[in-house]
């Protein structure tokens, strides 16, 4: 042919084009007026109070890492409105499958708090869940919740239950195989799961430009068959709303939901010896300062009458009182013992472990 | 030649290569800028430039699967898998396909490639980030599996491993990064990929291992030599392959042996030394072959890791059970 069939450069085109979902400005005005009736007052306070809470661990968690009395520990603070705001919108009954970042979702959802700290100093009492405590420890595997979301969304599918799965990764993890194949058997067993990604910009130092050719991680439902979307991220009413029509739309069985929430970490990626400034500089962060999800939601609660200093004060004393409540139980608790690692190993031990774990036993007694 | 860390002399052989062959490339998840979590590849992007010292999207099965399509093409990759525990992500790509590419096509391709990944217990990470998976790796056919416990041997195997044609698993023992300093020389030497180093001499029993447990079997001999025992110590530094001729000759000087390993004791290296020399060294031994390993469970959690990793204290204990029978 001497002209050609398909213009390639144009195809992209397709999926290129996304809404980003915002509520308020970052001044904390609302974009349209009709957006004021997404929460009650009081809910909204809630809200706010939560993401207070989650402002004070970081702070909390960063100082008692430093000081040897934490394990590891993955900063949150600017990620306020993508984590809790995307949390509040669930049901406690909605199964959680967050990554090591998340675990203000995780303790929100229903984890004390002790046990949340005994799974960052690495003690096998943080992770023994109850029966009905609907969500598993912080993945460490980038990817790997992704296709267990799918498993979860399709038991519940399978019981007729009215709850979803839910989980989370960050822009990196899209690229993980495992991420695709999460959203694609979600979307092909047409299964009750909301997938979160929390895109801030960087995985460890790799920027998200550089994870790949997309123009927007939203767009990579699209492949899938399944509906994604792009949300303000700093932004808590546009991510609670987000979520919560988002668990309407997986609930009326019609399969998943892909989101992806525009943030930003402050901090280091964890405490483990990450230094920003060798892939960042400070001044590329200022923007998103100024979007600080925090700073949004107490300009908006200021106007609507709904916010008082002596209150926020107060939410931050009660944080800090419960986390050195946790921290004191974290002390408290025994050592962990090699017989019961081994005992944990199988539901019907054989022989040899059982022997092994009987002289580990007597070694311990001592 | 200077003092030196293990991961300088690991950044040093990387130096060396990437100028020595300009196939030689090396990629990972942050390696680039940022050089590395461990700053191993500290300074070689600046030095080296985007194209030949890259950071890769998130995904170990595409490090790997980029390997092996890289290696076609002629080039010498030297991909870093960031964790040695998010192997299994890429285990298809390794062991199902890269380690197979030249018996599949009928010896008539190579594959010259060297997986770096740091591992080991004892710097509390979280789950995942410590495991001993060596013993998986090393029942691949067609693949080389390295592990040294010293600066001076990381550096050579590390070029050793990369000049090599065959695929090679570079596994780099956390603990040992920064905690020990050695000469070093500054300029580019190879270790062979194929040979044990006998660590220390000695007479009385051998101990043998790779990797962190080397030093600890260092530190065990010293306590042994304080009751007049001479244990020798054996640094297999490839475990795949092993090297027969050094494992044996020092079972027939000393008559003993203590093999140690940082990995759970099921299907492992050190049953694979035991099973060679029940096979093929019986006949010297005058006691039964003593085993130190960690007790079959998935790695503990970080708090727990003291309890469960091999040491010294066991080694010594074994020894003089091993020497008393
Ligand atoms: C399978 C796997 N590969 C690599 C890592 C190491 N790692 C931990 S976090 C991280 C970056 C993740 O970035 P992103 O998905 O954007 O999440 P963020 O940490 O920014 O929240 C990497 C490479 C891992 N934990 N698991
Ligand atoms: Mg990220």
């Amino acid at each position: 042919m001497s002209q050609k069939m398909i213009d390639f450069s144009t195809l992209t085109q397709q999926a290129d084009e996304f809404k980003t979902v915002k509520v308020l400005d970052p001044d904390g005005k609302l974009l349209q007026k009709d957006f004021d009736d997404i929460l009650p007052d009081e809910e909204l306070q809630e809200l706010f109070h939560q993401m207070i809470w989650s402002r004070t661990l970081d702070d909390r968690s960063t100082k008692l890492n430093r000081q040897g009395r934490l394990g590891f520990y993955a900063p949150t603070a600017g990620e306020e409105a993508s984590q809790i705001a995307s949390n509040f919108a669930m049901k406690k009954t909605d199964f959680l499958l967050p990554a090591y970042r998340d675990v203000p979702q995780l303790v929100l959802h229903g984890l004390p708090l002790y046990k949340a700290f005994l799974w960052s100093i690495g003690h096998v009492e943080g992770n023994k869940y109850p029966q009905d405590f609907s969500a598993l420890p912080p993945q460490i595997i980038i990817g790997a919740q992704y296709v267990q979301t799918a498993g979860v969304a399709l038991g519940i599918k399978l019981k007729g239950e009215n709850q979803v799965a839910f989980t989370y990764t960050g822009d990196g993890g899209t690229s993980q195989g495992d991420f695709y194949e999460g959203i694609n058997f979600a979307g092909a067993f047409k299964a009750p799961a909301i997938f979160v990604v929390q895109n801030n910009g960087f995985a460890i130092s790799v920027p998200r430009s550089k994870q790949t050719a997309a123009k927007t991680l939203a767009q990579k439902a699209v492949a899938a068959g399944i509906p994604g979307i792009q949300v303000d991220g700093m932004d808590a009413l546009a991510v609670y709303e987000t979520m919560k029509e988002a668990r309407e739309y997986v609930t009326a069985s019609n399969g998943p939901v892909l989101i992806e929430t525009l943030t930003y970490r402050y901090g280091p990626h964890t405490l483990s010896g990450d230094d920003p400034k060798r892939y960042r500089t400070k001044e590329s962060g200022e923007p998103w300062h100024h979007k600080d999800p925090l700073i949004r939601m107490r300009k908006y609660l200021t106007a609507k009458g709904l916010w008082s200093q002596a209150q926020e004060d107060q939410w931050v004393a009660a944080a800090k009182a419960e986390i050195n409540e946790a921290i004191d139980q974290v002390e408290k608790m025994p050592k962990q013992k090699i017989s019961e690692y081994l005992k944990n190993t199988f539901v019907d031990l054989p022989n040899s472990l059982q022997q092994a774990a009987a002289e580990y036993e007597e070694k311990e007694a001592h | 030649m200077s003092q030196k860390t293990m991961i300088k002399a690991i950044t040093d052989a990387l130096d060396e290569e990437l100028a020595h062959d300009d196939q030689v490339l090396i990629f990972g998840e942050d390696i680039g800028k940022n050089g590395g979590v461990f700053r191993a590849t500290e300074g070689l992007q600046a030095k080296y430039g985007e194209q030949r010292v890259f950071d890769t999207p998130l995904a170990e099965s595409g490090i790997i699967g980029l390997s092996t399509g890289l290696a076609l093409k002629g080039f010498r990759p030297v991909p870093e898998i960031q964790f040695f525990g998010f192997v299994f992500e890429a285990m298809d790509e390794i062991a199902g396909q890269l380690s197979r590419i030249r018996f599949r096509l009928g010896g008539t391709r190579k594959m010259p490639i060297t997986i770096r990944a740091p591992f080991g217990g004892g710097v509390h990470t979280p789950e995942l980030h410590a495991d001993s998976l060596e013993g998986l790796i090393a029942q691949v056919p067609g693949l080389r599996v390295v592990v040294p416990s010293n600066p001076y041997d990381a550096k050579g195997l590390l070029i050793s491993a990369i000049r090599s044609d065959d695929p090679v698993f570079f596994l780099e023992h956390m603990k040992l990064y920064r905690s020990i300093k050695q000469e070093v020389p500054e300029q580019a030497y190879t270790v062979p990929l194929d040979q044990a180093a006998v660590a220390k001499e000695g007479s009385d029993l051998t101990l043998i291992s790779y990797g962190y447990m080397v030093q600890e079997c260092l530190k065990a001999s010293e306590q042994l030599a304080k009751e007049g025992i001479k244990a020798e110590v054996v640094d297999l530094r490839t475990i795949s392959p092993l090297d027969e001729t050094t494992i044996l000759a020092s079972i027939k000087k000393t008559s003993r042996v203590v093999i140690v390993q940082e990995a759970q004791k099921q299907a492992g290296v050190a049953a694979q030394v035991a099973s060679l020399i029940a096979e093929k060294g019986i006949l010297y031994l005058s006691a039964p072959i003593g085993q130190v390993a960690a007790p079959n469970t998935p790695y503990p959690f970080s708090d727990a890791e003291a309890d469960w990793l091999p040491n010294e204290k066991q080694i010594v204990a074994k020894a003089k059970e091993i020497l008393t029978y």
